[in-house]
């Protein structure tokens, strides 16, 4: 079969489709916000409010939050091109199904692990952190983010033929966020103490190169055994 | 090598060879179970300072040892299965997962026994422990993605995956105590500079991981010998197999009748 679009313009078109039906439907976008926003609120009301206290807590809550809430969208990824049919069009098509996954994914992110790092400064003063440790959380969620988005498209590929998906991808997911979860906050940690913590960051970088290049393959394989 | 190991692709071959293999793994467990708790819950002498309860450790390291091998183990076959597409391969891993997460819980049950006298709490948030407790969320994972297809063909693949994808995180279980300093003691047994525990607490230590290993593996193959048959369960030679063995059971059961 004859390729008619280049590489850039499949990724582009893929991309901007999956962009464009979150913005129609806003909810997408907002909802993870919201939900992000209401799970901050419910630690102050279940630990206490004392400032000391949610300074020492805001690394992990935001993180944790930021898990819950990529979690939301994750089942969204493949589901709606799956139910009407598109996803099964695009693996048909002659162009690499990682290169589309890697297009879907980054659709994801830009949805919801964007607003999340451009939100997170007015979350970080809710919690009462420092300036420093703020510039720290953007950018551990900046890098962290998107691979969230990549580690979770495994499993939503995996569930995405099931008829309960939702719950199952919860426990499929999570625990492969925890290392991230880990090298994040312990960034955080560092950078209240005013500690270099760029080793950390790297770790997080290696983690992010390392899942570029291998998720989007593992993604389209499992989407393969979801379709079959 | 290729040629030798080719037959096994076939389910009867691998069958065949579980049958081979079950009693020797069987007799091993067995043997050495008997004589690794013998000797280190009853003669390997007391700790100076822990007293008799170090005797747990003669459990929860050979289990701690085997949860991740067993992982490891489960996700080579994935790769076998996925690389060379073997259906046996993707048996072996629904056969380990099950059997892993029993042993990883094993672990985290005496570990917590352990912890009680030594640390005075039954569970503490160490790195050991709570990579542990992942790991055992990584086997729930799989089993119960491959519970959740209803085609077993593609639930087989879909499990092998995620185990795949899941091992990623076996080094940093086996590192978690070098990288984090905490309460749970770093690799006392495996050090360069020779073995920082006692001989006559390390034989029988031996003994056990032995005994642990078999057992697993004996589990393993009586459920893997259950996959192949229950996989295979619409082909003549399963046919015949149940049928020679029903035969045997009623011409006992005609012959206890007619004494």
């Amino acid at each position: 079969m004859q390729r008619q679009y280049s590489y850039r313009q499949l990724f582009f078109s893929v991309y901007k489709k999956d962009v464009l039906l979150a913005f129609r439907q806003r909810s997408e976008i907002i909802n993870p916000l919201l939900f992000f926003l209401i799970v901050i609120s419910l630690f102050p009301l279940g630990i206490g409010p004392e400032p000391q206290l949610l300074t020492r807590m805001a690394p992990g809550i935001i993180w944790v939050a930021a898990l819950l809430s990529t979690m939301l969208g994750l089942d969204k990824i493949f589901r709606d091109d799956y139910q009407d049919g598109s996803l099964e069009q695009l693996l048909m098509s002659p162009y690499p199904t990682s290169l589309i996954v890697v297009a879907k994914i980054t659709a994801h992110w830009s949805v919801t692990g964007l607003p999340l790092v451009l939100f997170s400064p007015m979350f970080g003063l809710l919690l009462n952190l420092d300036a420093n440790s703020m510039q720290a959380a953007v950018v551990t969620l900046l890098i962290g983010t998107p691979l969230l988005s990549l580690i979770g498209a495994i499993g939503a590929g995996l569930t995405v033929g099931l008829q309960k998906g939702g719950i199952l991808l919860s426990l499929l997911v999570l625990p492969l966020y925890i290392p991230v979860l880990i090298f994040a906050t312990s960034a955080i940690d560092t950078s209240a103490m005013s500690l270099d913590y760029t080793a950390q960051l790297a770790i997080l970088g290696a983690m992010l190169a390392v899942g570029l290049v291998l998720a989007p393959f593992a993604v389209s394989s499992a989407l393969k055994v979801s379709i079959s | 090598m290729w040629k030798w190991l080719h037959p096994y692709a076939k389910a009867q071959t691998a069958y065949r060879l579980c049958n081979i293999l079950l009693p020797y793994f069987a007799m091993i467990a067995v043997l050495s179970l008997i004589v690794g708790w013998v000797w280190g819950l009853g003669f390997a002498p007391a700790d100076y300072q822990q007293k008799d309860s170090y005797r747990i450790i003669f459990i929860h390291v050979p289990s701690a040892i085997l949860s991740m091998g067993a992982y490891s183990s489960m996700a080579i076959a994935a790769f076998i299965a996925l690389v060379w597409q073997l259906k046996n391969a993707e048996l072996a891993v629904i056969a380990i997962a099950p059997v892993g997460a029993a042993v990883t819980l094993i672990a985290l049950i005496t570990g917590a026994a352990w912890g009680k006298p030594m640390w005075g709490a039954w569970w503490v948030w160490d790195a050991r422990l709570t990579t542990e407790l992942i790991l055992l969320f990584l086997y729930l994972g799989v089993i119960s993605l491959y519970n959740a297809f209803e085609d077993k063909g593609s639930a087989g693949r879909a499990s092998c995956i995620l185990a795949l994808v899941g091992s990623i995180n076996l080094p940093i279980i086996h590192f978690s105590v070098e990288w984090w300093n905490t309460l749970h003691q770093g690799a006392t047994i495996t050090k360069f500079d020779g073995s920082a525990i006692d001989p006559s607490m390390f034989w029988p230590l031996m003994v056990n991981i032995l005994a642990f290993s078999a057992f697993v593996g004996t589990v393993v193959l009586i459920r893997l010998k259950n996959e192949i048959l229950l996989c295979e369960k619409h082909r003549p030679w399963v046919r015949d197999l149940v049928k020679s063995q029903t035969q045997n059971v009623t011409s006992e059961i005609g012959d206890n009748n007619a004494v």
